[in-house]
């Protein structure tokens, strides 16, 4: 299975979410399918798109947040489990494409490579209840609607190839990213309060 | 020395009147008390992280959201929270109002808190990122509330380091 493919099947259901994107293929692989207001693509900081998603779901309860993140940076951050659990925010889905490479980086193995560590085990260890794993793109689709129709948080491990896309490059600015996704947030806490 | 009483409540009453009512934090002594009544208080929300660069993603996500926020932690946190302050916060153009309880510095009895204390105003220094620091129960509150004003306006990470003088009796 392919992130691409993943991240087109869900693409349809991310019109009216909040998403956060890890850094390079990621990032670059939901881009590639048509920019929208509520993305935010964190390019650096690896670890912290999760935290970024707590901060977002939990302030914001009446959003949907889906994470975007990858077993290379969430291995960065693996205490973001526990602060996930604790919280329990219902309205974040952590998609977790697990490829077991840092990709971005020069290909090299990661801790997951091989099924050495489960970062779904990891993830029911630390508290959170609902944690599907996904080998092919129908445990995909399915865990991905099933965490849709949840109220609650949910973690998706999803086993994808090592492969990426064949150019990077987007016509958007760091900050110019962050700018408008709070714009866009604030827009729609206007329109809503009205 | 004990915390301070008094002054951990002063401390807390700032944060209020500055509009803030979304505070993380990973406790520490110093921090205790403050804690206490953050989580005591229904008009607070009080996320406790695991790791300090946890909270640097937390405050990006509430300042996303429109939620005014204050982070609260130790120097040694801090340092161990620098790479999401300079590539999530300081190359996104995201504002941080960084409480640090300012351990290893004049007064310090522990061994374990001073390389990080000597250090921590010169790394602030490198990075960029404004600091003051807190001695007077008289003039914290407006401390705080400077501190939040600017990280709004500069769209940057600012930092009020809470002394010795101030967080202990």
């Amino acid at each position: 299975m392919e992130r691409a493919t993943c991240i087109e099947m869900i693409y349809p259901e991310l019109e009216d979410k909040l998403v956060v994107t890890i850094m390079g293929a990621c990032a670059q692989e939901l881009y590639n399918l048509g920019h929208r207001e509520n993305f935010f693509y964190l390019q650096h900081a690896m670890g912290l798109a999760s935290s970024i998603g707590l901060g977002l779901a939990r302030h914001l309860p009446d959003e949907r947040v889906i994470v975007l993140d990858g077993d290379g940076s969430v291995l960065m951050n693996l205490g973001t489990f526990t602060t996930l659990a604790r919280y329990r925010p219902t309205n974040m889905i952590h998609v977790i494409f697990d490829n077991g490479s840092l990709l971005s980086t020069g290909g090299f193995d990661s801790q997951t490579t091989s099924g050495i560590t489960d970062l779904a085990a990891i993830a029911r260890g630390a508290g959170i209840e609902h944690v599907a794993s996904a080998d092919n793109e129908l445990q995909f689709g399915e865990a991905v609607l099933e965490a849709l129709e949840l109220d609650d948080l949910s973690v998706i491990v999803a086993k994808v190839k090592a492969v990426g896309p064949d150019h990077y490059g987007m016509d958007l600015e760091l900050p110019e990213n962050a700018f408008r996704f709070r714009r866009y947030i604030r827009e729609k806490k206007q329109a809503t309060d009205q | 020395m004990p915390v301070s009483y008094e002054n951990s409540k002063v401390i807390f009453e700032g944060i209020k009147a500055a509009g803030i009512k979304s505070v993380s934090a990973l406790p520490e002594t110093w921090l205790g008390l403050l804690l206490q009544r953050a989580e005591d208080d229904p008009d607070i929300d009080l996320i406790q992280v695991a790791k300090e660069e946890e909270a640097i993603g937390i405050a990006a996500g509430a300042y996303f959201a429109g939620e005014p926020h204050v982070l609260l932690m130790q120097n040694h946190g801090f340092l161990a929270a620098i790479n999401g302050v300079v590539s999530l916060a300081q190359l996104y153009g995201i504002p941080l109002c960084m409480l640090i309880a300012f351990r290893g510095h004049w007064g310090e009895p522990y061994p374990w808190h001073t390389r990080g204390g000597i250090i921590t105003e010169e790394v602030l220094r490198a990075l960029s990122i404004p600091f003051e620091l807190a001695r007077d129960p008289d003039k914290v509150a407006q401390q705080i509330s400077e501190a939040y004003t600017f990280s709004q306006s500069s769209l940057s990470p600012v930092a009020l380091l809470l002394t010795r003088d101030l967080m202990e009796d």
